[in-house]
This record gives C-alpha cells, structure tokens and sequence, in this order.
C-alpha cells in the first residue's frame, strides 16, 4: 500500500540521562516546592470498579545488574477495556514511576479489560510500558500480560504473533499467591531472557 | 494523487519511526548503552488502540510558576543566577499539524553546568535558587514557552575528558502513547555539539540538526532575556482516506 510521504520529520530521541527524576519526578529527587506532587505517582484508576492489585517487578540490565535511574509509564485501559481521557487528578490509567535503587518498581492499580484489537477481536489484558533511562538512546516500547489469562493470552493479537514462543514469556507477569493480590514480571533489557520490545 | 491530507482524514495508524534517523540503540562511544541496548531486534507487529490512545493533561495540571525555572525554585526570593532565556516554540506532527494541549516537561543543570541531583558529582556550585525542572502545556496552535536561564556545559563520565554541550531535557506526549518522546535541545553557535559522544548517537547531521534551537532576536524580552526558538515534531498519523481510495484502485 503506498502511503504518502509526511512533510516532517521526527525529532530524534535523545537518551533521557542520569538525572530524569528532576524532570519527571522532582518531589523523588528532593526537589520540592515547585509542582505540588509527581506526576503519575497516584493509583491509576483511583476511584474506577475492578480488581485492586498491583503490578511490579525489577528492571535490570545485560549484565544482571539492577537499573536504578530509569523512569518508567504505565498505560492501560479501564475494567471494561476502555482507555481513559482525563479524572479531576489527572489522566486515568496513567502512571509514572521513577524505579529504586534496586531498580524496583510497583504500580497500584486495577486489573485491565480486554481492548478491541485491530482484527475485531478482544486483545488479552495487558498494560503498555515505555521506558527511558541513561543509557537508553529512544524509549523503550513493552508490554505486561498476566499468567492467569492463558486463553485469552494464546490469541492475543501481539503476543501470540511474537515469532518465538519462548519469548512471549518474556511478557507475562506471575500471579502472586498470598498477599496483595498482585503480579510480578522483571525486565530484561538485555541478555538471557532479554524482554521483547516492540516497534509500535 | 494528491498530496493533501484534510483534517479529520487522520484517523489511520502512526507513521513508521524512522530508526536511522533516531539514534540506535547500541551507540559504543556513548558507553552506558553497552548493557542497556536490547540485543534483539525490536518486534514491529503494529499498532492497536493501546498505542493509539494516551494520557491527556489538563491545563488545570500547571502551576503559575511552573514554565519559569527562574523563578519556581527560588528560596529567598531572589532570581536564579544565568544568562536569562526564553525557550518556545511550536510542537508539530509529521503532517506538519500543531499538536494543541500537550504536556511538554523539560529539565536542565544551572548556569554553571551543575544538576540538583544526590548522584551528581561535577563541583560546580549550585544555585539555591534553580531546580532545575519546568513544565507547560501547548496552547491551540501548538506553542508552549519557558523562562530559564542557559544551563552550562559539564564533564561526565564516558571517557576521561568528555563534556557535555549546554542543553536541556525535552518530554512530551503527543496524543497516543505511540507518540512518546525525550529529547535534547542544543544551543545554535556551540561547538561542543559536535564533540559529544550522546549527541553523536545520531548518525545523520541533518537530524542532529533538528535539535538545535535557533537564537531569536525578534522575540527577546528587550532589556532581560534572550529568546531561543525549538519546534518539535511528533509521529504523524496516515490518513485512512488515502489508504481507502487506494484500496478502490
């Protein structure tokens, strides 16, 4: 299919840094008094029906080494696989994270529905994921899926087309068992079990 | 076949990133991407509503102060210490469409090259006035502004001497998750531009080019602040009109 040829181009990325929290989460870098809180930082569907959990993980790098300085976001729709505008505290479905030291992260939210997807048919619920740190030359595009969604999971209309079988795992969070309920999936930005990331 | 997309045709896909204009992923001379570039080649299996969609910000958001680092840290009352700068420009898409009510987030180090940072190392002294963060959200035709001060340049570890070019740290979102983006904006005239291992991840000169401010001498405030003009460009989206008509064909 030919597609014309936009008359701009793109701005290119440039690596978010080292120092990204005073930009994005200044209230987390001891940066205080200019923005009254983080954006992001709030649960993302505060006040929105479904399951309450929570979805967290560690970020590392190819040499098994935690990412303490990447920022990452968390896009998702609604229970009801529809995809928010704005709430009064800001965007629904919506969050930003600064990881820790450890390169730990941990979104409170509810469990996502199922988005149509571009066939027609229901997509398995998932959350979208963009992240950036030092060291990262363009946002990194990824996504979470749930162990606990393994029909809907088989015919996803990304994961099931994700060429090697072996990697779609790569994508899906564990359920926890006890506890919050929650699910845990690290990220691999590198090397064995490097996490697939997409073109989108 | 006309070239002319008309408003509301713009409902198809975004456009392909072009990743040879980006900088890829595994940049050696730039040394923090040696573990952090996934190794695998990214998977393009197109886009769905979750990339097509994305967070909306009110203006209700913004902070009287927030789009003036000169001022919206200051602890004493007294202005951040530089030379005094205005920062705007208009944020676009591929289509060359002004991308209205946008969040555009920006940070930066202090006159003398110094991030308000616990992991920052470079002596330069800080400024109890700056910190160095600012945020504004674009008007209806696109344009955001900031007041600030130039931030200096610095060294940073990579090699034993490298330093980087003055710059600030641009975020923004577009309208579609698909269209994120963070950046760096460089001052026109510097020649430490063209010396920095980050800036030289970008392979081709005209896209390095692209993240230049241009000085603006129409629009300094006389008597207090140079003006620096950025534009920025978003993913555009396809036109489904085109698509259709060449599907009839």
């Amino acid at each position: 299919m030919l597609h014309r040829t936009p008359p701009l181009r793109e701005t290119p990325s440039q690596t978010a840094g080292p120092y990204v929290q005073i930009g994005l989460a200044p209230n987390t870098a001891d940066i205080g008094g200019v923005y009254p809180e983080d954006l992001g930082r709030s649960a993302l569907w505060p006040d929105a029906p479904g399951e309450r959990i929570e979805i967290s993980g560690r970020l590392f790098d190819g040499d098994g080494a935690p990412v303490f300085d990447a920022m990452i976001e968390l896009w998702q729709a609604n229970a009801e696989g529809v995809y928010g505008t704005q709430s009064p505290g800001g965007p629904a479905g919506w969050g930003r994270q600064s990881v820790t030291d450890a390169g730990a992260f941990s979104f409170s939210t509810i469990k996502p529905g199922r988005v149509k997807g571009p066939d027609g048919r229901p997509m398995a619920p998932h959350v979208s994921l963009w992240i950036v740190a030092r060291g990262i030359n363009i946002g990194l595009q990824t996504r979470i899926y749930f162990d606990d969604e393994a029909d809907a999971n088989a015919t996803d209309w990304v994961l099931s087309r994700i060429p090697n079988p072996a990697r779609r795992q790569t994508l899906i969070a564990r359920r926890q068992t006890g506890g919050l309920p929650g699910y845990v999936l690290d990220i691999r930005l590198q090397g064995e079990n490097e996490t697939v990331f997409f073109d989108f | 076949m006309s070239g002319i997309i008309h408003p509301g045709d713009e409902e198809g896909g975004l456009f392909q990133r072009d990743r040879a204009w980006h900088p890829p992923a595994l940049t050696p001379a730039y040394k923090s991407t040696t573990f952090r570039a996934p190794r695998h080649a990214l998977l393009a299996l197109g886009q769905t509503a979750s990339e097509l969609t994305g967070p909306v910000f009110g203006h209700g958001v913004l902070g009287e102060l927030d789009g003036d680092l000169i001022r919206n840290y200051s602890q004493d009352g007294s202005d951040a210490i530089g030379q005094r700068i205005v920062v705007y420009g208009q944020v676009l898409d591929e289509n060359a469409r002004p991308v209205p009510n946008t969040l555009v987030e920006v940070w930066q180090a202090n006159a003398g090259g110094r991030y308000r940072h616990k992991r920052e190392g470079y002596v330069a002294a800080l400024d109890p006035n700056f910190g160095g963060c600012g945020r504004a959200i674009t008007d209806e035709s696109g344009y955001y502004s900031f007041r600030t001060i130039r931030p200096g340049a610095y060294p940073w570890p990579n090699g034993s001497n490298d330093w980087r070019p003055a710059h600030i740290h641009f975020s923004i979102f577009g309208s579609a998750f698909g269209q994120r983006l963070i950046t760096q904006m460089y001052f026109e005239g510097d020649p430490m531009i063209w010396q920095c291992p980050i800036v030289g991840t970008i392979g081709d000169k005209a896209a390095v080019d692209q993240l230049i401010a241009r000085l603006d001498r129409q629009n300094t405030t006389p008597m207090d602040a140079l003006a620096y003009r950025f534009d920025i460009v978003l993913r555009g989206r396809r036109s489904t009109m085109f698509e259709n008509r060449m599907e009839g064909n």
